[in-house]
């Protein structure tokens, strides 16, 4: 009897193992970023070039850093869903226009809508090592003390929109300070 | 001439090579090579910054570099990029807590191995001297048989 019993109990535990392992996403990381500090930057607007900003200037607010480019296929899927967010004011939405050519970034911009209270700009992708992107689109939210409270990689849902990022944005902005 | 072409398609690979950086520092670039080799590139997954044509390994590579130039050691640039990228960047994991399991997983499965291997070699020799012991047992009864036989014949005779 022990005989049958011992390989069925090593398959079922080797078939939770595989199990699990199949529900798992192989691409999501996880982000070494949660509850630390925002990375500083010091970044020229996409707008205005000669302007710049940085973490500090947001102090104060919740703020939503998207990181996008002109040449990312998912970004344009996740593009609609940031307008409407954009569209409930419910947070400070700022992109980080990473890799990009400034030109084809603003043409973007201009057909598919601005949700960007600001864009910055990050051709040489330094902004993007700082803050560990390794897929475009990334998203963060930064509460009003400068601290990255939620990471998502890959494009915002709308799903994912209700479920996620208004909750707990809703939660930040009650907040104190 | 088919052997020529096969010859040419095989080291067309290497034209494709990755964009390595070279150092002024001997001692740097050695430090370079390695790092590149321990640090895996994030949106390919199973290859190193080094092997990777991503556009990110080559960010990588470029930091790799820069930070190699500012004087900085490798232990510095391996946080550096642990900070960032999380444990999963590293190719050779830290030996801690969290991935504990990793690295002795290994260790344990052999010894169960060599443990199941000792039990099953241990119970067929125990097997083999029964079933010896129970032949020998019946050639026994089988010469008494004999035996017997003979003398029961030798009897009667």
């Amino acid at each position: 009897m022990l005989k049958y019993i011992i390989p069925l109990v090593l398959f079922i535990i080797m078939a939770l193992f595989l199990g699990v392992g199949l529900t798992l996403n192989p691409s999501e990381i996880p982000s070494p970023f949660i509850n630390k500090p925002a990375p500083n930057f010091s970044a020229p607007k996409l707008n205005a070039p000669q302007e710049r900003l940085t973490p500090a200037d947001l102090k104060g607010q919740v703020w939503l850093f998207n990181v996008w480019a002109s040449w990312c296929v998912s970004c344009r899927s996740e593009h609609p869903v940031l307008n409407d967010l954009a569209r409930l004011n419910a947070v400070t939405i700022i992109g980080l226009n990473y890799k990009d050519d400034p030109v084809d970034a603003k043409k973007w911009l201009d057909t598919l809508g601005n949700p960007y209270n600001i864009s910055i700009m990050d051709q040489e992708g330094r902004i993007g090592i700082d803050y560990g992107v390794y897929g475009v689109p990334e998203t963060f939210v930064i509460d009003k003390n400068g601290i990255i409270r939620y990471k998502q990689t890959g494009p915002v849902t709308v799903v994912d929109l209700q479920k996620t990022l208004i909750p707990l944005l809703d939660k930040l902005q009650a907040e104190p300070q | 001439m088919k052997r020529l072409i096969f010859i040419l398609i095989l080291l067309s690979g290497s034209c494709y090579a990755v964009d390595s950086r070279q150092l002024s520092d001997s001692k740097q670039q050695e430090s370079y090579e390695t790092l590149t080799k321990e640090l895996r590139c994030l949106v390919c997954q199973n290859q190193t910054i080094a092997d990777s044509n991503a556009e990110l390994a080559s960010d990588l590579r470029r930091q790799v570099s820069e930070m190699l130039e500012q004087g900085k050691s490798k232990e510095e640039i391996v946080q550096f990029m642990t900070d960032r990228y999380g444990d999963f960047v590293l190719y050779k994991p830290a030996f801690k807590g969290k991935t504990l399991l990793l690295w002795i997983a290994p260790i344990v499965f052999l010894v169960i191995g060599l443990m199941a291997v000792l039990v099953v070699i241990r119970s067929k020799k125990a097997k083999e001297k029964l079933t010896s012991d129970a032949g020998a047992l019946q050639r026994d009864t089988e010469k008494q048989k004999k035996i017997r036989s003979l003398l029961n014949n030798g009897e009667i005779s």
